[in-house]
This record gives structure tokens, C-alpha cells and sequence, in this order.
């Protein structure tokens, strides 16, 4: 019992046992899910499309992650923002035509065209954050209003099409590899990211600024600056989500492109096992999170619900485990247990 | 119940994590009596108050009250309102946003047909306030007027209450002299209508000028309740500073010769100031001494301090450190200069609560050396290991979270913070509040040794004989000015307060 | 005059600058668009005719907003409001009041449920209905992914009632006068928008809410029950999303999974261009109207300009959000260093 009770406490516990649970649903409901299969090289399966499709929501909730961790409070504009800097991309790309079959700049420029949009975001987000003081959703509320709008601009309210099978690499797969490009974008956006915070004292700031920015000036930190880069490493990771949402359809649809990832990366975020609070965070926690609810996305797909309903169960899932993680109810628990032991000591005296 | 006794409190206990914060506490409040409750900071004051008014749940104990059959246990202040018990708190609780009237009449406006009746709210908060003698605006919002009328408005919201039981905490804090005087008065016709009043305050003064009862707490635990008249000052202050008083005042200065050249000078301040902190001022710090900063509450002590490490940045006048001119934009400017600072609020400002011990421990020295040279964890380690056995810290690990230590060793943990930067002049804001005798002590006696070992302190502290104890110079200040200096032979207890009360020669 | 202008302070400033924009670009439609018609009084009412809906949900929102909280479901909210009236009306055959009654009942158990969240729970208002708002949307999904229209005649007759006012026409090419007309919509979007504003202003349950707005802490320690009002804030929210979906209803007489997104942005965006304060304390419902007018004039500046897309009302509301909520953060810091 005693040692079950240690293991809640471990920090990790939240994310891995909603991800067994999740799994374990498939198990029962749809064994088929773990099936997988090559094809022409290349492996197929639910699982496969977990971890495929899972991949913009990990970049999403890395930069998320440390948003939360330094500010408490959220990015929602990410989602937006991915939208515009596939726009841009695309735009740039595509010389401004509405359909294509060739570059009409070189791929790097498109590239590095979504990760500066990305970038400029997220700056306007740190500005009005961190400089202002304004309240992070408020802040951020202004991109996620306009985001979408500027993207439409770019694209005159139409979709761009790149038929080109080089830009659809980065979405879909490299000839020769087993596995989709998109994975090992994540897999290298995790890898970059954890140095950074681990080899140098970036993390522990971020941590500190998180916990007591006021403390973490008076002890010689430059809580601005900080919270300012985490909303500007977050915009360019929507720029990097947003490359690798253009290239799976090899095209923006301004209105759709990563519609309502913001609260798909929240909610990574928070099941990660980190508080919405800010402080300290784990980035591990995050990424199992994002697989969570993907592998909980594909499998209400694999149960047949459509995509417009599957939001039903995700609200339901982000209730659960808010409310699971509010003090509110860590005090009612309490409250609970200690009548209960209450009783127990009564009848035992008794 | 006696029929005199409007209040009673028996056996109240409370427990924080970690800490005791009342232990078996009586109390007992009469009709028409100015009740003092007094202790040093963390004697348990204000836990004793929260409990009363329903803020804190206690844990056992019984508070009666005349005319209630039962034993009152308060859920909310609400119901403690409800009652007879109003409150004002030491920072002023009202809403900013609201007008004046408002503020007076929130969750009891008067109506009429239905609706609030704003001209008889405006009326009657005119009539309360004018028997107050304050004539001001009653419809512009609150935020318009100072701190000192916003309290003299929350003490009228009380008073309007039809309380009972009054309780004023540390109501005076942010008064001048002449509104002292007039709360005093309102207080003893509040008397004489029978409201009994409990009065906590840091001043010593304003307790013998008006109050009838003492009640000392200390530690958390009950010390006595005296009549002012049977309770000298010396004993009172003796009462709350508790039997260690006698091994305190053993700790022996270091040598204390008076330097006013500019030999060893570290910190000199031409004309600095912060605009609404603290107005501009000279200073000369020297290294090996330790220099005291004294005057009431809200005097710029502290403001004086933030003002030369940066915490507010300076407006006005230079900065020299060692001969240089420096300019602090943020305190890692004042750090990289050699200076560190232990904030007054160990909770808001001191610790990150979250972070371990060993990285509340280290993070000022890894801020001090930039994002990209990560001290190891090993460096870590051996940094944190080596503070904790130096300040003995009680704690179970390095990798716990801060906040599971006891406030003593929280506030040590921030010392080995600075002391690992190995500053040439520390800012110590408060060391030792809330923090038991010993570690007290313990602290004292550092700061001498790291004075002895050519640091230059500066020291913040409301206990002046702390302040005796430890400052070879002190610097006096009151309403955000520096009003002059006390050099070793003229600290004492009387000298300083003389200084601090003003009207000496030092004006 | 001086002394009354003298009093203006900084928040009420907001509102005035508020008016003064609606008025400027009222009167800048009118110079421009002046030959296409822009002048007529029809125009004008048309503001309040095709927000009619969004007059009751700014008002809403402002009110949450003064909490120092916020609602962005509200969006999905009129959303599935119209879906579910549609469903029962023409899938199950309810009658238009039935219907209507049941929808308000809806809200307010929507209501319930987000504002336990909220103050019981003390779940970040933002957490909590962002998940509402995914819920509301995922519910009108789960009822249809086709979109119904509806045919009730009853609700028809509500769409259609034309109510013509007795003056501000004028005569047509064919020499009729031509009386300008709103629906009941608007009285009611008004008369709500009036209610609240009492409710407001001239009751206890009004002024809790600013006092909680103002400092929690306080209003806490003055003997308010922060926890109640803010549950019945959030009920009464969830019953006026609902009835504003209901008047939203009346001009699209459809359901369909798409509809209304980003009303929440618009009704915020409303709130904080009429000068409600985002970290609580201060708003008008007025206010609000006006805010709600600015963004009904852009959208038919954009409609009689005829070549501007769609996407413009976006980023110019985007705009004027940013600049309000920069000035906000202007104005507070300049009171802080005041202190």
C-alpha cells in the first residue's frame, strides 16, 4: 500500500498511467490497433499513426511546456500562429500562385520563412507578456484572433497547393525510411531542446522565474528576458508544427491548419503531470502527454467517432485532470481521509 | 461567563506544516477595554486573529462569546462579522476599484424599492466619515486617496459594523502622528460605548498611551496578560523577547573604531533616491562593519536598501562602489559588483519554494555566472553540502523542496545563497523574523564574524536590541528620508528610539 | 463642465475614447460610403439587428470579465444552442416555446457545472471553459453533422416580425416612404442589456461582483461570499450565452457544426474595447454595446466597400484589441507609479 502511494507521488505517474489506460482501452475495445505492417518499406499501423500523427502536438507541447513552466500562464495562439507560418511558407514557395509543381524559391527560404514568422509571434507574445505584464492569455488572445485573419490575407482566403514531392517529405516520409519524416522532427525538436535546458542554465531559470519571478530578479535573474525567450522558443516551435502540418497535406488551408491544437497542447501539457501554475516541469512528462492524447485521438477514430465530436472527450478528459490536479481537491481529499481514519481510530477504540 | 467579559478564547491550537503556530493560547477581551496583543514577529499574532475572525480554522480549543450559548467556531469572516467581530487588517482590505461609499456599505447597502439607494449610501457615508473628521469625496473610487485614508475608511467600515469585538491590525503602520491621534480618540469613544478592542501593534508608545490589557504571546505560546500599569517596558520587551535575552546580549562586538574617511569604503551613495520610496541620500559603507538601518515601519529602511542594490532602481543621485561609478539597472549589475541582498519577505522575495534546496542554494552564484556555464551537478552538490554544515540548515537532503524547511532554516538556506557569491558588502533585510532564538542568535553572531572577515553588512531589523547588539553605526531614518546617524557611543535603546520618534538633534 | 470633466478618470477615459472611435467611424462611413447609402437610418439599426445575439453575450462576458474571470465558450455555446433548437423542432417536432424553455434550462446546468469549476474548484476560468467550449462544439457534432435548417413556423414568425418605427423614413424611388424597421430581437437584446446593467449598478449581487473583481481577498474579508457569486455569475452567464445563441437563432434560422466560431473573441473583444478592465474590477455593459457597434460598423464598412474580404474584420478587431489592451496596461502601470 505504502509503496503504491510512493509511486502516485512519483512525478512521472499521471502521464504514463493515462497513456497504459488509453492503450488498454484498445486492448479490449480494438486488438487490431497494434497491429503493424510494411509496406513498400515503410510501417503501417495505428501505433505507427500515433506516433506520426502525435508529432506537431510534441512540438506544441515543448514549446508550451516552458511557456506554462516560466509564466503559468498559456499560449493559445499557437495554433494561429502555425497557420500563418504555413501560410507564409507556402506563399513564398509558391511565388503566390494559387497551385504549383515547382519551387519558386529555393525549399530552405520557405523554411526558414515559417520559422522567423513563428519567431516574430511569438516576440509580440513575449512583448505583451513580459514587458507589458499582461496576463499571457490575454496577450496571446490578440494572435489568436488575428492569426488566422493574416494568414487569409497571405493566401487571399484560398488554398495554395505545392504539388511538389520534395516539400511533401517533411510531412510524409523519405524514400528508404521506415518511418515517417515527421517523427524524428519531434524526436530532434525533443533532443535540442532538452540540451538546452539541461547543459545550461536555461532550465533552471525558467524553473525559478516560474515558481517567484519576484525572487528570481532579487537574486540577480532577468525575469523579463526569460519569460520573453520561452514565448519566443514557443512561437518558433508553432512555426516548425506548422511546416510539418502544410507538408502532410502539401498545402494551407488557412481556416484548418492546426485548428484547435492549442488546447491539444494544453492539455499535453497538464497531463504531463505539470501544473498549470508554472515552476517546475517536466519536458518527458509533456511529450507522453502529447502521445496520450493522440494515441486517444486515434483511438475514438478507431471506434469510428467522428472528428467533430472526438472534443467532447477530450473537455471531459481536461476536467478530469484538472480537477485531479487542483488544490481544491488535494484539500477535499484530504479532508476525506482524515475522516475517514478518523472513523477507523473511533472504532478502534471503541 | 463573567458579564464584564465580552470574549473568550481557551486552549486554541493551531498547526502549520512544520511549524507550531499556537499552542494552548488563552484569551480573554472585556467590554469596553483597549487590548493589546503583543509579541515579535511569528509569535503568533496574527495566526490568533485569523483564527478568531474565521479566516484559519484551529484545531481545538473554544471561543466563546457574550450572549451565545454555544462555543463560536467561525467559518468565515462573514460570520464572525455577523456576530459583532469586525476587523482591520494591517493591509488595508478594501476594494480599490469601488468608491468610498461603496467600500463603507458592500453586502449591507441600503435599499430602497429594491434596488440600492446610492443617494442615501452617499449620504451616510458623508455623516460617518465627517464624524471622523475626514472630508473627502465619498463617490470617486478608493484608489484615489492615500494608504493612511484608505485604513482611516476601513476603520470606519468597522466601526459603522455595530461591532462587538474590534480588532485592529497594525492599523497605525501607515499613519502619520496627527491621524494616530485621531484613531486614539475614536478608540477610547469606542471605549466608553463598550466595544472592546483588541489593538495589535508593533509600538511600544501606543500601547501604554492608550491601552488598558497587555496579552504577550511568544512562539506561538501564551506568555501572560497584564494591566499596563503592573507592566514596566523593560519587562514587556523582556516578555517578548523570552528568558534568552541574557545570553543574547553576551555576543561581544569586534572592533569599533569610528571611520567617517574614506579609507575601506565600499558603498558610497551621492544624493541616490527612488521617486515615492525613499528621497535621496548620502551613505558611506566601510568594509569590516557592520551598519544598522533604523526607523518605524514603512520609514525606507528597506527602501533604502533596495535603492543601492537595484531591487528599485534609482532615479536619482549616483552609485559608487570601491571608487567606481556603477550603474545598477538590475540587480545582477549590484551583484556582479560584489554586493548581495536578503530580502525583508523570505516568502515573496527570498525562497522559490518549488526548487531544491541545493538550487535555491547555487542559483545566485549560476545567475552571477551566465546561462551557459551550468555549474555541475557535482559542483552543486558539494556548494550545497558545504553550506549546510557551515550554517547548520536542518534539512534531510539537498534535493528537497525549500519550502519543507522551517522558516529558520529557510531564511539560512538564503544566507549560504549569498554567502556562496562571497560578497563584499551584504544587505541582510529582516534576517532574523519569524525565526526561533537560537537560529536568531546563530545569525548574529555570522554577521559579526563576516564583518570580523572584512565584509561590510548592512543590517534591517525592528528589534533595536538586536540592532545594539550587532551595529557598530546606525543610520535613522523616517518617512522615506534618512534623518542621521548614530555612531557606537550613542546607540542605545533609548538613544535610538529617541532618533527614530524624532524631535532630537539630529533634525 | 471643467469639474465633471475633471472627474473623468482614467477607466472611464477608455469608454470615452470608445465612443468617440464608434462616432468618428460612423461618421467616416457616412462620408465615404455616402452615395451608396451608408447614411440611412436602416443602416444604423442594422447594427443592432445582425447583433443582436452578440449584444447579450458582450453583455454577459463583460460581467464575467469584472469577476476577473472570463468565458470562451460562449462561441460553441450559441453554437450548439442553435443546433439543439433546431434538433428539436424539426428532428423531434417540439414546439418553438418548449424548445426555447429547454435550451435556457441547458445553460444554465452548462452554467452550474463551469462556474463549480470555477469557484468551487478554483480551476482558472480560462481552463475551465476552454474545455466548455470544446464540449459545446463536440455536443452539436454528436446532435448533427448535417446542418438543419429550421421551418417551425412559430419560430419563423419570431425571425420575421418586423416591428417599423414611426419616423426616419424616407421616400423611395417610387415616392413611398419607407419606415425603417427592427425585430424583437433587438428590443429584447436591449432590455437584457438594461437588466444587467441594473442588476449591476443598483443590486448587492452587482456590486459583489466588482468588489471580487477588485480584490478577492477583500471582498472576502468584507464579508462576501466570493464563492456563491461567482457561481451565480457563471450561471447567469451560461443562461444569457444560451438565450444569446437563442437570438443568433432568429437571424440564421439554421444549426450546423461551423457556426459562429470566434464569437468568443468578438464578444470579448467587445467587452475590452468598451473599457472593461481584463484583470477585473471595472466594465460597463454600455460599454460593451459600443464595443459590440464598432465591430458591426467594420463589418459593414467592409460589406459596403465590396472588394475587402471577410478575413479584415478579423485583424482589424485583432487590431483594436491589441490597442486597447495595450492601452490598459499603459494606464495601469502609470497608476502604479503614481502610488
Amino acid at each position: 500500500m505504502n509503496k503504491l502511494i510512493k509511486l502516485t507521488k512519483y512525478r512521472l505517474f499521471l502521464p504514463i498511467t493515462c497513456l497504459l489506460l488509453v492503450l488498454l482501452i484498445n486492448v479490449i475495445k480494438t486488438p487490431t490497433f497494434f497491429n503493424i505492417t510494411i509496406n513498400n518499406g515503410v510501417l503501417y499501423g495505428y501505433i505507427i499513426d500515433v506516433i506520426n500523427r502525435g508529432s506537431e502536438l510534441v512540438v506544441f507541447a515543448v514549446g508550451m511546456t516552458i511557456v506554462v513552466a516560466a509564466s503559468a500562464g498559456t499560449d493559445i495562439s499557437v495554433g494561429a500562429v502555425s497557420a500563418l507560418a504555413g501560410a507564409v511558407c507556402c506563399y513564398v514557395l509558391s511565388g503566390g500562385e494559387q497551385s504549383t509543381d515547382f519551387y519558386h524559391a529555393p525549399y530552405i527560404v520557405g523554411v526558414l520563412a515559417a520559422i522567423l514568422t513563428g519567431m516574430v509571434c511569438g516576440a509580440w507574445n513575449g512583448f505583451l507578456v513580459a514587458k507589458l505584464k499582461i496576463q499571457p492569455m490575454v496577450a496571446t488572445l490578440i494572435l489568436f484572433t488575428a492569426g488566422r485573419g493574416m494568414a487569409q490575407l497571405i493566401t487571399d482566403g484560398q488554398m495554395i497547393y505545392l504539388r511538389v514531392e520534395h516539400f511533401k517529405m517533411l510531412g510524409a516520409s523519405i524514400p528508404g525510411v521506415p518511418l515517417p519524416t515527421p517523427v524524428f522532427v519531434a524526436i530532434i525538436v525533443v533532443i535540442i531542446t532538452m540540451l538546452l535546458l539541461k547543459k545550461t542554465a536555461l532550465g533552471l531559470y525558467i524553473e525559478s522565474v516560474g515558481v517567484n519571478a519576484k525572487a528570481a530578479r532579487l537574486l540577480g535573474l532577468n525575469s523579463t528576458m526569460i519569460q520573453f525567450l520561452t514565448y519566443t522558443f514557443c512561437g518558433i516551435m508553432s512555426g516548425i508544427a506548422g511546416l510539418i502540418i502544410t507538408s502532410r497535406v502539401y498545402s494551407i488551408d488557412a481556416n484548418n491548419a492546426g485548428l484547435n491544437l492549442e488546447l491539444d497542447a494544453i492539455l499535453a501539457v497538464a497531463l504531463g503531470g505539470n501544473s498549470l501554475g508554472g515552476g517546475k516541469f517536466s519536458l518527458i512528462g509533456s511529450v507522453i502527454g502529447a502521445y496520450t492524447i493522440q494515441a486517444l485521438t486515434t483511438t475514438l477514430y478507431a471506434m469510428s467517432i467522428s472528428a467533430d465530436q472526438i472534443p467532447v472527450y477530450k473537455a471531459i478528459v481536461v476536467v478530469i485532470i484538472v480537477t485531479l490536479q487542483s488544490p481544491e481537491f488535494a484539500r477535499m481529499r484530504k479532508n476525506i481521509t482524515a475522516k475517514f481514519s478518523n472513523k477507523q481510530n473511533m472504532k478502534e477504540a471503541a | 461567563m463573567d458579564n464584564s467579559v465580552v470574549l473568550t478564547m481557551r486552549n486554541i491550537n493551531k498547526n502549520f506544516p512544520g511549524v507550531t503556530a499556537l499552542a494552548d493560547v488563552d484569551f480573554t477581551l472585556r467590554f469596553g477595554e483597549i487590548h493589546a496583543l503583543m509579541g515579535e514577529n511569528g509569535a503568533g499574532k496574527s495566526t490568533l486573529i485569523k483564527v478568531l475572525t474565521g479566516v484559519e480554522e484551529f484545531e481545538t480549543g473554544e471561543i466563546r462569546m457574550q450572549g451565545i450559548e454555544h462555543p463560536i467556531v467561525n467559518k468565515s469572516p462573514q460570520m464572525a462579522q455577523e456576530i459583532g467581530i469586525s476587523t482591520v487588517y494591517q493591509e488595508v482590505n478594501l476594494c480599490p476599484n469601488l468608491s468610498v461609499a461603496e467600500n463603507l456599505y458592500v453586502g449591507r447597502e441600503p435599499k430602497k424599492a429594491g434596488i440600492i439607494d446610492w443617494k442615501t449610501m452617499n449620504k451616510k457615508s458623508r455623516k460617518i466619515l465627517e464624524k471622523l473628521n475626514i472630508n473627502i469625496d465619498v463617490t470617486r473610487s478608493l484608489d484615489h486617496y492615500s494608504i493612511a485614508i484608505q485604513q482611516m475608511i476601513a476603520i470606519a467600515r468597522a466601526v459603522d459594523m455595530s461591532a462587538r469585538v474590534l480588532i485592529l491590525d497594525e492599523p497605525t503602520s501607515s499613519l502619520d502622528e496627527h491621524e494616530v491621534e485621531k484613531l486614539f480618540d475614536l478608540m477610547r469613544q469606542l471605549k466608553k460605548n463598550g466595544v472592546g478592542i483588541i489593538f495589535v501593534t508593533h509600538y511600544l508608545e501606543q500601547v501604554y498611551e492608550v491601552c488598558d490589557r497587555i496579552t504577550v504571546l511568544r512562539n506561538g505560546a501564551l506568555v501572560g496578560e497584564y494591566e499596563v500599569e503592573m507592566l514596566p517596558r523593560v519587562q514587556l520587551v523582556a516578555k517578548m523577547m523570552g528568558k534568552d535575552f541574557d545570553d543574547l546580549a553576551a555576543i561581544k562586538k569586534e572592533d569599533s573604531s569610528v571611520q567617517k574617511d574614506k579609507k575601506g569604503v565600499i558603498i558610497e551613495a551621492k544624493d541616490l533616491g527612488h521617486t515615492g520610496t525613499i528621497k535621496p541620500f548620502d551613505l558611506l559603507l566601510h568594509r569590516g562593519k557592520v551598519v544598522g538601518l533604523t526607523g518605524l515601519l514603512g520609514s525606507g529602511r528597506s527602501e533604502l536598501a533596495r535603492v543601492i542594490y537595484g531591487a528599485d532602481k534609482a532615479d536619482h543621485g549616483e552609485l559608487h562602489v570601491k571608487g567606481n561609478k556603477l550603474l545598477v539597472g538590475a540587480p545582477i549589475d549590484a551583484m556582479k559588483a560584489g554586493m548581495g541582498y536578503l530580502p525583508e519577505n523570505r516568502k515573496e522575495e527570498g525562497i522559490i519554494a518549488d526548487l531544491s534546496v541545493r538550487e535555491n542554494i547555487i542559483l545566485a552564484l549560476q545567475a552571477k555566472r551566465g546561462m551557459f556555464k551550468l555549474l555541475g551537478k557535482k559542483e552543486q552538490e558539494d556548494f550545497a553540502e558545504k553550506y549546510i554544515d557551515l550554517l547548520q540548515i536542518k534539512t534531510s537532503g539537498t534535493s528537497i523542496p525549500v519550502k519543507q524547511l522551517s522558516g529558520g532554516n529557510q531564511q539560512k538556506v538564503i544566507l549560504a545563497r549569498w554567502l556562496l557569491t562571497e560578497p563584499e558588502f551584504l544587505i541582510l533585510d529582516e534576517p532574523t523574523r519569524g525565526i526561533d532564538i537560537g537560529t536568531k542568535t546563530e545569525i548574529q553572531k555570522l554577521v559579526l564574524k563576516l564583518a570580523g572577515r572584512g565584509m561590510s553588512v548592512m543590517f534591517i531589523s525592528s528589534e533595536i536590541e538586536e540592532m545594539i547588539r550587532t551595529c557598530s553605526r546606525m543610520i535613522v531614518l523616517r518617512d522615506g528620508k534618512k534623518i542621521g546617524e548614530l555612531e557606537e557611543n550613542e546607540l542605545s535603546q533609548s538613544g535610538i528610539m529617541k532618533a527614530i520618534a524624532g524631535g532630537t538633534e539630529n533634525e | 463642465m471643467v469639474k465633471k470633466l475633471k472627474k473623468i478618470e482614467g477607466n472611464q477615459f477608455l469608454l470615452l475614447i470608445t465612443i468617440v472611435l464608434f462616432l468618428v467611424m460612423y461618421a467616416i462611413g457616412c462620408i465615404i460610403f455616402q452615395d451608396k447609402g451608408f447614411t440611412k437610418f436602416q443602416v444604423f439599426l442594422n447594427l443592432f439587428i445582425s447583433n443582436a445575439g452578440l449584444i447579450v453575450i458582450a453583455t454577459s462576458m463583460t460581467m464575467v470579465l469584472i469577476t476577473g474571470g472570463i468565458d470562451i465558450s460562449v462561441g460553441s455555446v450559441v453554437a450548439l444552442t442553435c443546433m439543439l433548437l433546431a434538433w428539436m423542432m424539426e428532428i423531434k417536432g417540439m414546439g418553438a416555446v418548449p424548445a426555447l424553455i429547454t435550451v435556457l434550462l441547458i445553460g444554465v446546468l452548462f452554467g452550474l457545472v463551469q462556474g463549480y469549476l470555477v469557484a468551487y474548484m478554483k480551476i482558472q476560468p480560462f481552463i475551465v471553459t476552454l474545455a466548455g467550449m470544446f464540449f459545446a462544439r463536440g455536443m452539436t457534432a454528436v446532435i448533427s453533422t448535417d446542418m438543419i435548417s429550421i421551418k417551425n413556423e412559430t419560430f419563423l414568425a419570431w425571425a420575421q416580425a418586423k416591428m417599423y418605427l414611426p419616423f426616419g423614413g424616407y421616400t423611395n424611388k417610387k415616392g413611398i416612404i419607407i419606415y425603417p424597421y427592427i425585430y424583437p430581437s433587438v428590443l429584447i437584446a436591449l432590455f437584457v442589456l438594461v437588466l444587467v446593467f441594473i442588476m449591476l449598478k443598483y443590486t448587492k449581487f452587482g456590486r459583489s461582483i466588482y468588489a471580487i473583481g477588485g480584490n478577492e481577498q477583500s471582498a472576502l474579508l468584507m464579508g462576501l461570499n466570493v464563492r456563491r457569486t461567482k457561481l451565480k455569475v457563471y450561471i447567469l452567464d451560461g443562461l444569457l450565452a444560451f438565450f444569446g445563441g437563442f437570438l443568433f437563432c432568429l437571424n440564421t434560422c439554421s444549426g450546423f457544426v461551423e457556426q459562429a466560431k470566434g464569437f468568443e473573441m468578438e464578444a470579448i473583444a467587445a467587452s475590452v474595447i468598451g473599457g472593461t478592465l481584463l484583470t477585473g474590477g471595472v466594465g460597463n455593459v454600455f460599454g460593451s454595446l459600443f464595443g459590440v457597434l464598432i465591430k458591426g460598423t467594420i463589418e459593414t464598412f467592409i460589406n459596403f466597400q465590396g472588394t475587402l474580404s471577410s478575413w479584415w474584420t478579423k485583424i482589424t478587431i485583432a487590431a483594436l484589441l491589441a490597442f486597447f489592451i495595450i492601452l490598459q496596461s499603459i494606464f495601469a502601470k502609470a497608476k502604479e507609479k503614481k502610488k
